[in-house]
């Protein structure tokens, strides 16, 4: 009756040697190309070096008159950018102006890339049926496995560093943005499109025309939900060598600095306030014309 | 002249829609006498449509009335293929649409056909002016002159002032207005109004078919009229195609529709539909008497007995005389039969007389 109290499980020397397989599999396929692997990332590394030097290197009003500009284009809220303003200012005054533009950079470049990588994705997945359920479930993954976990391959292929912390910033980041998008273009009325394909239009067409400016502020929704999954992943990714407001935390966690901890979180927060309402002010705009003025 | 293509007739002939799995299989058993209810029954298909033969006149306006479920807006959709038939064919001019690939068909939906949608179907996200050049700029012309062009139908249709707002700004009937001036843009020779009226209210309705009439008078297109309101469908056709569970069962000029009613169903439509308005005067003029014998007004043949009559009792006359359009006599009316015309039936077996 042993068995029924002590699961039968794979005995312990072949499942050592199992794990022992797909490890040296794994660290002879990284041998085999890592550098390829390495090289092909090459341009985001210079991208993100770039974005994070134009942050550091411009002086610190331009960057705040330049934050600013954007919010108020975006939004056309003058309360979310004077919001925005004091919470820059304060940032900056307890000395944390360096780590918050090295978090905002990063941020930036992992929403382009997952917008870059997320939108053509969500825009296949809702053309078909079949490969929405087979994408599905990889986005679930993606979601559910600890963040941890996939730090492991990444760091093993590329080391420590920014890219590698780029790249898992956005597995966690980017499966909204697909969702949504392939979402918002499902949802797309029938009629409408019965009338775009009335008047001949080509498939592309359909797509510019009909699909995707209605579909946007679903996809501006994904895009801000991509925007907070990335910032949430900013202490993790630290773990790996992501320079920002992470580094801080993840120091005071260790050492027991509680306000050192607080304050970088509080920064944390407030770019998160600043990235949520303006990208959820923009979002609306884009519904602008669903405003009934006639009865 | 705005359409320099002559409007070509639309011959729909065997046509057959039935919906679901496996269509194929089945559109043998439908062509020997399978029943609706039998193939929905045994098999779980849908016949939409069934054996469909119409000529629609070209240049002229084509109504098919039905109510819902008649198959009416799947017959329409067949036109510019939005939906593709089990079996049949559907001829414009001498081509077969249902036998055109998928550019060919692009290219006839851009240039030969234009639609109107009984719920709009505007581009919520484009103004008035956005929305009305979406078929031209489908088909690549340069912006200034799918303003121009559209600016001319936004002023027929009554919208001028209006171009730079959103769908959703206006009411229902405005909205409509814009549907009607996006497929006239278009400047296709075909015309498809599915239920383009209905969702409006009567007044705007009205308003609507005097816009279409008066338009139709110089554009001349072919026009294909879905509605499942006869008064709509007699004032607006000049042939009127009766639908019901996917089969035609009566087709005609409305006079001849009202007139003779093919069976019950129709018989039960048309009892109280106006018949001044659809009766013509030599319909029902007396060609006994004398040629010469030209009493009272003259009218012209084509006149609706409603017309007719407030003829005659402006005149202050009892009788009056029909003429063709040359003004040769052909009968003589008096005013007695006129309002019996206008109120009971003309012939003793129409069934409506057994009420």
């Amino acid at each position: 009756m042993e068995w029924l109290y002590n699961f039968p499980s794979m005995d312990i020397e072949s499942l050592r040697a199992l794990k022992k397989g797909i490890d040296s599999g794994f660290r002879g396929f990284t041998r085999e190309y890592g550098v390829y692997i390495e090289n092909a990332f090459e341009p985001l590394k210079q991208f993100l070096i770039w974005s994070e030097r134009f942050m550091l290197d411009t002086p610190w009003p331009l960057i705040i008159l330049l934050i600013a500009v954007i919010t108020w284009v975006a939004s056309r809220n003058k309360r979310i950018v004077i919001g925005t303003v004091i919470t820059l200012l304060l940032i900056g005054y307890f000395d944390m102006w360096e780590d918050t533009m090295q978090t905002i950079s990063m941020i930036f470049v992992c929403t382009v890339l997952s917008i870059v990588v997320g939108i053509p994705i969500g825009i296949a997945m809702s053309r078909s049926d079949r490969l929405q359920s087979v994408v599905n479930p990889i986005l679930d993954v993606m979601q559910t496995m600890p963040s941890f976990v996939y730090l492991i391959p990444v760091v093993m292929l590329l080391g420590i560093g920014k890219v590698p912390g780029l790249i898992a910033v956005v597995i966690y980041a980017i499966p909204p943005i697909i969702r949504l998008t392939n979402l918002g273009i499902r949802l797309v009325d029938k009629d409408v499109l019965e009338a775009a394909d009335a008047f001949g239009s080509s498939s592309w067409q359909r797509l510019k025309n009909v699909q995707m400016p209605l579909a946007l502020p679903t996809m501006m929704a994904g895009i801000n939900q991509t925007i907070m999954m990335a910032l949430a992943m900013v202490v993790v990714a630290s773990m790996i060598g992501v320079r920002g407001l992470g580094q801080p935390v993840l120091q005071a966690i260790n050492n027991q600095y509680f306000s050192l901890g607080l304050f970088n979180g509080l920064a944390i927060v407030g770019i998160a306030i600043i990235f949520d309402r303006t990208s959820q002010a923009y979002g609306k705009r884009l519904q602008k014309y669903q405003e009934v003025v006639h009865g | 002249m705005v359409d320099d293509k002559a409007s070509p007739g639309i011959s729909v002939r065997n046509l057959y829609k039935i919906f679901g799995k496996d269509p194929e299989k089945y559109i043998d058993l439908v062509k020997q006498g399978m029943t609706k209810t039998e193939l929905n029954d045994k098999h779980g298909h849908v016949l939409g449509l069934k054996d469909i033969n119409i000529d629609m006149p070209a240049g002229g306006i084509q109504v098919v009335m039905g109510l819902s479920g008649s198959g009416k807006s799947t017959l329409i959709r067949h036109i510019n293929r939005l939906i593709d038939p089990t079996a049949g064919e559907v001829l414009v001019g001498d081509v077969d649409v249902c036998q055109m690939n998928p550019a060919q068909l692009q290219e006839f939906r851009r240039h030969e056909t234009a639609m109107v949608f009984q719920k709009f179907a505007l581009l919520p996200h484009r103004t008035v002016m956005d929305n009305t050049v979406y078929g031209l700029e489908v088909q690549g012309v340069s912006r200034s002159e799918q303003l121009e062009r559209a600016q001319r139908w936004i002023d027929r249709v009554g919208l001028t002032g209006f171009e730079s707002n959103y769908p959703n700004q206006l009411s229902g009937g405005m909205q409509q207005r814009v549907g009607l001036a996006r497929a006239l843009t278009n400047d296709a020779p075909i015309l498809l109004m599915d239920e383009a009226f209905s969702a409006l209210d009567p007044l705007i309705r009205m308003d609507m078919q005097s816009v279409l009439l008066g338009l139709q008078k110089e554009i001349k297109k072919t026009v294909v009229f879905i509605t499942h309101d006869l008064d709509e469908a007699l004032r607006l056709g000049d042939k009127i195609a009766i639908l019901r569970d996917g089969e035609v069962v009566q087709q005609g000029t409305g006079q001849h529709i009202v007139l003779n009613p093919a069976d019950e169903y129709i018989s039960s439509f048309v009892r109280e539909v106006n018949r001044g308005r659809v009766v013509l005067v030599q319909t029902i003029m007396d060609t006994s008497v004398g040629l010469e014998n030209r009493e009272g007004p003259a009218i012209k043949i084509g006149t609706t007995l409603e017309k007719a009559a407030k003829i005659m009792t402006d005149g202050n006359s009892s009788m009056a005389h029909v003429v063709d359009a040359q003004g040769k006599m052909l009968g003589s009316l008096d005013i007695q039969a006129v309002i019996s015309s206008m109120v009971t039936p003309i012939s003793h077996d129409d069934p409506v007389a057994a009420e």
